[in-house]
């Protein structure tokens, strides 16, 4: 059958397929060339954080200690401080930049990102409580931390009702700076040598990476990421409003599914590697800006992971002498983007 | 107007009119306030219908109820003869479009790409884009005259073609029934004729089945087979537009007196709002 052998006696124009064709495999295109992009600069910076630095290491060196040549000095540095630095940082990077997308663009809003409504500040909470007051240690911090971030966000989703959007970002805002306040007394109330270890859970570093916190961390996102992108097929109808996914066949509770996941996802990274700040918020934003204000998750991982290893980079060599965590950089990225947000406008109601 | 005590209605227009949507004694409301009470409706298959009725009568209500968008405190909305909350929802969205009155744009979505997601209700985890959705897209850019804005950002368009899109990415999904919310709101008088007159075009062509909550009177009269016309919650009448648009029942259902003539150009009826002076002398 012909396509305009369908159209009824209604018919008021040509039927025109191949322009459909043109524009879909346009947008495609521009699709792919920013994911493409994206991970050639990952790769860049990922190889630039592993061989360049304090110690230089050169790229045949690097294959032979991946095979398993021992270089004296080299082997270690490489092995046990770079690699699953760097490595720690792509996959905190990508769940961070995903999770932050997820959020921006179902509650269409560019503000509402985990990072700032209060999410990966519950993690922190959660630990520093378990850490201080109960004296937990290893997994279990991690599972209360994820448990932590999953009750904040259904505590902001109750009180803010169905509505969602500008209200539920004016009450993520409220309960961040009120998690902020309990963590920062119990900080004060805490010990020396505990102290030290809740540091990790205000300010987001991937200092302290080591294979055993990264093997079960490649697990998780194993199974999370694809089960996401499975979920996330309905963005592109929900992002429609409400009313139009619902006609769509996509119900708000999908929505709800693909929010947990983000909540996860955002909470796993900062069980990790702590708060990163800014980077769910920064991710999303610059991978739509890319791609033509589309959202794209795969751009917005990307993009995660770059800054991530790239602000790291920044942290670790090029200001003064010492060794900052990489949330410091990312901060000081993240605070006049958020400015900047706020003078064009596009925090209101009306994103869209 | 039926007996109010037990507000049961059925559409007179072909008496026991087939219906494969129907609201049997549905209440509907948000949270604790009921919006619409114990309402019964028929809606005719293949015929394009017009819900009209005061501001706050509930009609909006309906048409959300009607869309499985609200779930009734009571009763049931049936589809095909199945409470539609127990139907797999993307399979309700194969047979029951809806164009609800503030649909999102989102941020840098082209027209082609716009209308493509009209066909998300027809894939699934295997069955993923293929050449009949093109057509399907083409198909329905070309109805709503919008082929060539195919490459144009959504965001740049005017009202009129804006919403001539939102209702492209409806046919593109391709239902039976179609429901738009006040598809009219905002459009000048050209925009809407020609929205109306697509509407009219595609329940000839195709049979879809129309039902739209309007707001202007003389265009609903002018373009609906049938006509339901609300009143606080409750279907005050329904029949042909000549039946439902009477003096009497205009007044009663607007609360402001009116002189019901024919139009001079369709011959459906007209309604024409007499002063305020009458409305006093009314009284």
């Amino acid at each position: 059958m012909t396509a305009t052998a369908l159209l009824g006696p209604g018919a008021r124009a040509e039927v025109d397929v191949a322009a459909v064709r043109r524009v879909r495999a346009r947008t495609r295109a521009r699709r792919r060339r920013v994911v493409g992009g994206l991970s050639i600069l990952l790769f860049a910076v990922f190889a630039a954080r592993v061989l360049l630095g304090d110690y230089t290491v050169t790229i045949p060196d690097f294959f032979r200690i991946l095979t398993g040549t021992e270089i004296p000095g080299a082997s270690y540095i490489v092995m046990e401080a770079k690699l699953p630095r760097a490595v720690l940082g792509v996959l905190v990077g990508v769940a961070f930049g995903v999770s932050g997308a997820i959020f921006q663009t179902a509650l269409r809003n560019p503000l509402a990102s985990p990072d700032i409504i209060g999410i990966s500040l519950g993690a922190s909470a959660a630990a520093v409580v378990a850490i201080v007051l109960v004296g937990m240690q290893g997994t279990a911090v991690s599972v209360v931390a994820v448990l932590g971030a999953v009750g904040v966000a259904v505590g902001v989703r109750l009180v803010a009702g169905s509505s969602a959007g500008h209200k539920l970002v004016l009450i993520g805002i409220g309960v961040a700076a009120a998690l902020q306040a309990v963590i920062q007394y119990i900080f004060t109330r805490a010990e020396v040598r505990e102290a030290q270890r809740v540091l990790r859970w205000l300010v987001g570093s991937v200092n302290g990476a080591d294979w055993s916190t990264i093997r079960p961390l490649v697990v998780l996102l194993l199974v999370l990421l694809p089960v996401t992108a499975l979920t996330a097929r309905s963005l592109k109808v929900s992002e429609l409003g409400e009313d139009a996914a619902a006609g769509l066949g996509v119900m708000p509770r999908r929505q709800l599914q693909l929010l947990l996941l983000a909540v996860v996802l955002s909470a796993v990274g900062v069980a990790v590697a702590g708060p990163i700040a800014f980077v769910p918020f920064l991710a999303g934003p610059i991978a739509r800006a890319l791609n033509g204000g589309r959202t794209t998750l795969l751009g917005a991982g990307l993009a995660g992971a770059v800054i991530v290893i790239a602000a790291d980079y920044v942290a670790d060599y090029l200001l003064l002498d010492v060794n900052f965590p990489v949330g410091v950089v990312t901060g000081a990225l993240g605070a006049p983007f958020l400015l900047w947000l706020m003078a064009r406008g596009r925090t209101g109601q009306g994103v869209a | 107007m039926t007996d109010p005590t037990t507000n049961q209605h059925r559409a007179t227009s072909g008496s026991a009119a087939a219906g494969r949507l129907v609201a049997d004694a549905v209440s509907l409301g948000y949270g604790e306030r009921t919006v619409v009470e114990r309402l019964s409706l028929v809606v005719p298959d293949g015929a394009v219908t017009a819900v009209v009725g005061a501001n706050a009568c509930g009609k909006s209500t309906l048409l959300r109820g009607l869309a499985r968008l609200l779930r009734p405190s009571s009763g049931s909305v049936l589809l095909d003869g199945v409470d539609i909350h127990h139907q797999p929802t993307r399979q309700v969205a194969r047979t029951l479009g809806l164009l609800p009155q503030a649909p999102v744009t989102p941020e840098g979505v082209t027209v082609v790409d716009l209308v493509s997601r009209g066909r998300h209700p027809h894939h699934g985890m295997l069955r993923r884009w293929s050449a009949a959705d093109d057509i399907a897209v083409a198909q329905a850019l070309a109805l709503t005259g919008v082929t060539d804005l195919a490459d144009r950002d959504v965001d740049t368009l005017s009202g009129g073609q804006r919403q001539r899109v939102w209702v492209a990415m409806a046919l593109a999904q391709a239902t039976d029934l179609l429901l738009l919310d006040e598809p009219t709101t905002y459009l000048d008088v050209a925009h809407q004729m020609e929205l109306l007159e697509l509407l009219r075009d595609l329940n000839a062509s195709r049979g879809t089945t129309i039902v739209m909550v309007l707001h202007e009177l003389n265009l609903a009269a002018r373009f609906a087979d049938h006509m339901v016309a609300m009143s606080e919650g409750r279907i005050a009448v329904v029949g042909t537009p000549a039946e439902v648009l009477t003096e009497e029942t205009v007044h009663e259902v607007f609360g402001w007196p009116c002189r019901v003539i024919p139009d001079p150009v369709s011959g459906t009826p007209l309604v024409v709002p007499l002063g305020g002076s009458a409305k006093r002398a009314h009284r």
